[in-house]
């Protein structure tokens, strides 16, 4: 079981509602993926409008919405933006994304931490989306952030774990759940993801592009589960030599 | 960092179209193989020599399309405020020679268009106007997007270029995107095609994307009109210039269309004519080129165009546009700026998206993601 701020999942992949060809297929995948928590983005939906699409379509009893800010450049944008989803969506969960740049959308590390800390000041709780930087992700959970999210590698890339060897001491030292967000392409990436120590991942478009996203949302599902499992057994470690005999060693046993 | 005028000048014409002359099927190949490209690739791949290439292109550039974009279509709804002009432009129903009746919309008349868009279910509106000044000034436009902004998701603007002070004061009311196409790079030419008002100061409009990122605007789109020079040349420019943008503005978004020239009243024969596979050719290289910029297409193309054009790396695309002033309300009249190809409605043109597996996305913005009060 995974707790974050008070409230606990089963499922350890979060995903997310862009890209998908239709709200049913949305839907669908969104199910066989088992995830508990699901991002909206603010700017997709209409949030005057009760009867909206796309949040019709996730109002399934097991999904938690989870408003992301993408589009802000700013803090003050960004708390902007979370104090509206609150109102429209009934949640003080949000997914602060805060990314100036609109090609790669890299996250603004100076602006995040600063809405992150006016944010949890106002009783949000906050989930930043970041860069794999060790040192902010200590500052993030310093300001109150509920969880960290670094990226495996750019959004969208299908790139995978990139940022390994700075995930790995994200997770080695952090207090809050860490997420995985961002890059996993396809579902070793998850695998890999949870091996290391990952507390969840968060999967869009290598599930809503894929050309069955129901069969993907499963794939993950699978990947993430099998992933954890691993991690929870305690693996092996890894060794650049064979084990198996000890020839300078061996006379030993004949004590 | 060079501005964009002297970098341009260090590319006259006749040396980017004897660098397209050269370009060998090897060339092209390894344009095509790479995982990023830059200008120098695009260059091969609209050149003569990539025409053979056409369905690797187009499955690469869907692939790029898809990943990036998902099944996503935007859709978006011209909003003609004004048929009035000072420019002379030998191309434009608008131009200030051609003997049509001039209208600007009053308010009344813009929330009548309002209500007949909203109805339709646009949330994107981009307005346009020609260029006058006295009328259609700052000003008016301030008080038309104060007007529209709180009952759409998202305006854009497609007028004559401004200050930088100017777009600020727009920015600060609600405006998020500009639209401003050079025409031609041609500077020779674009004096031929703009005898006469403001627009014939080439730099002035070529500089308009560094004023508006200077403003800080969100998003621009740039582009070529095709048809009055080498389309391969004016379109290598346009690349240029994004890469200039984006590598200067790094914060603002950016988008391309590329217009072809249409009949209207009055009107004169393209110099240049390009046909649908070159338009192909076109857009799958500019995808190719970077994967992340949003592609335009308008209802100036055909419907059997824009029905197959979908899949191969378009993002955006307006529906049941109408451009003349007052044209949604009122209905057609002869004060059009060009004659439309594509009719069909927003409706049909969604549920031809649905048909292809794609999503019709009305809305992909929110007022409360730009905060005007900075």
């Amino acid at each position: 079981m995974l707790t974050i701020a008070n409230k606990t999942f089963t499922s350890r992949l979060f995903t997310g509602t862009g890209k998908f060809p239709t709200y049913q297929s949305m839907q669908d995948a969104l199910e066989a993926s088992g995830s508990e928590l699901v991002t909206v983005a603010l700017r997709r939906v209409d949030v005057k409008d009760k009867d909206d699409d796309m949040l019709a379509h996730l109002s399934h009893s097991r999904i938690n919405l989870l408003p992301n800010t993408s589009g802000v450049r700013t803090a003050k944008e960004a708390v902007f933006a979370a104090q509206l989803a609150r109102e429209a969506l009934g949640t003080n969960w949000v997914k602060l994304e805060i990314h100036p740049d609109p090609r790669y959308l890299m996250p603004d590390p100076i602006e995040t931490l600063s809405a992150t800390e006016a944010l949890v000041k106002e009783g949000f709780v906050v989930l930043p989306y970041i860069h794999a930087d060790p040192v902010l992700c200590k500052r993030l959970e310093d300001a109150g952030a509920s969880a960290v999210m670094p990226l495996g590698s750019p959004i969208g890339s299908n790139n995978g774990l990139r940022t390994l060897d700075f995930l790995k001491i994200i997770i080695e030292q952090s207090n809050v759940p860490v997420v995985v967000d961002a890059g996993l392409g396809v579902p070793s990436h998850a695998a890999q993801a949870m091996e290391i120590g990952a507390d969840a991942v968060l999967v869009n478009t290598a599930i809503a592009v894929a050309q069955n996203p129901v069969e993907m949302g499963k794939a993950f599902k699978m990947a993430v589960e099998a992933g954890r499992m691993a991690f929870e057994c305690g693996q092996g470690t890894v060794s650049e030599q064979a084990n198996a005999s000890s020839p300078l060693t061996e006379f030993l046993s004949y004590e | 960092m060079n501005d964009f005028r002297d970098l341009l000048s260090q590319y006259p014409p006749e040396k980017v179209h004897q660098a397209l002359a050269h370009v060998t099927p090897a060339r092209v190949e390894q344009a095509l193989a790479k995982k990023e490209r830059d200008l120098e690739d695009f260059l091969a791949l609209v050149s003569p020599a990539a025409a053979p290439y056409l369905e690797g292109m187009a499955q690469k550039s869907r692939q790029l399309t898809l990943q990036r974009f998902g099944n996503n279509m935007q859709l978006f709804a011209p909003l003609y405020l004004s048929n009035e002009c000072q420019n002379i432009c030998t191309y434009c129903g608008f131009s200030l020679d051609n003997k049509i009746p001039r209208k600007t919309l009053s308010d009344k008349e813009i929330m009548k268009e309002v209500e007949v868009l909203k109805g339709m279910g646009f949330e994107h509106i981009l307005i346009v106007t020609g260029e006058a000044n006295r009328t259609v000034g700052v000003d008016y436009l301030e008080h038309a997007i104060q007007l529209i902004k709180p009952h759409f998701a998202n305006v854009s603007m497609e007028v004559q270029p401004l200050d930088q002070d100017e777009y600020e004061r727009l920015i600060r009311s609600g405006l998020h995107s500009v639209l401003v196409y050079q025409e031609t790079y041609y500077r020779e030419t674009y004096k031929i095609h703009h005898p006469k008002g403001k627009k014939s100061n080439f730099d002035y409009r070529l500089e308009t994307p560094d004023r508006l990122g200077k403003a800080g605007i969100h998003k621009v789109g740039i582009g070529a009109l095709i048809g009055l020079e080498d389309w391969r040349v004016d379109s290598f420019y346009t690349a240029m210039h994004l890469r200039y943008l984006e590598k200067k503005y790094w914060q603002t978004k950016y988008a391309i269309s590329f217009p072809r020239l249409r009949p209207f009243s009055g009107g004169q024969e393209p110099k240049v004519a390009m046909n649908d596979k070159e338009l192909v050719q076109l857009i799958c290289a500019y995808r190719l080129l970077d994967p992340d910029v949003e592609l335009s297409l308008s209802t100036r193309e055909t419907e059997h165009f824009r029905n197959h054009v979908i899949k191969l790396g378009i993002t955006s695309m307006s529906a049941g546009s109408k451009t003349n002033p007052g044209g949604y309300a009122a209905g057609k009249e002869s004060l059009e700026q060009f004659e439309i190809s594509d009719e069909r409605s927003p409706e049909k043109i969604a549920g031809l998206l649905k048909s292809q597996g794609y999503q019709p996305v009305w809305k992909d913005w929110d007022p409360a993601l730009q905060n005007t009060f900075r």
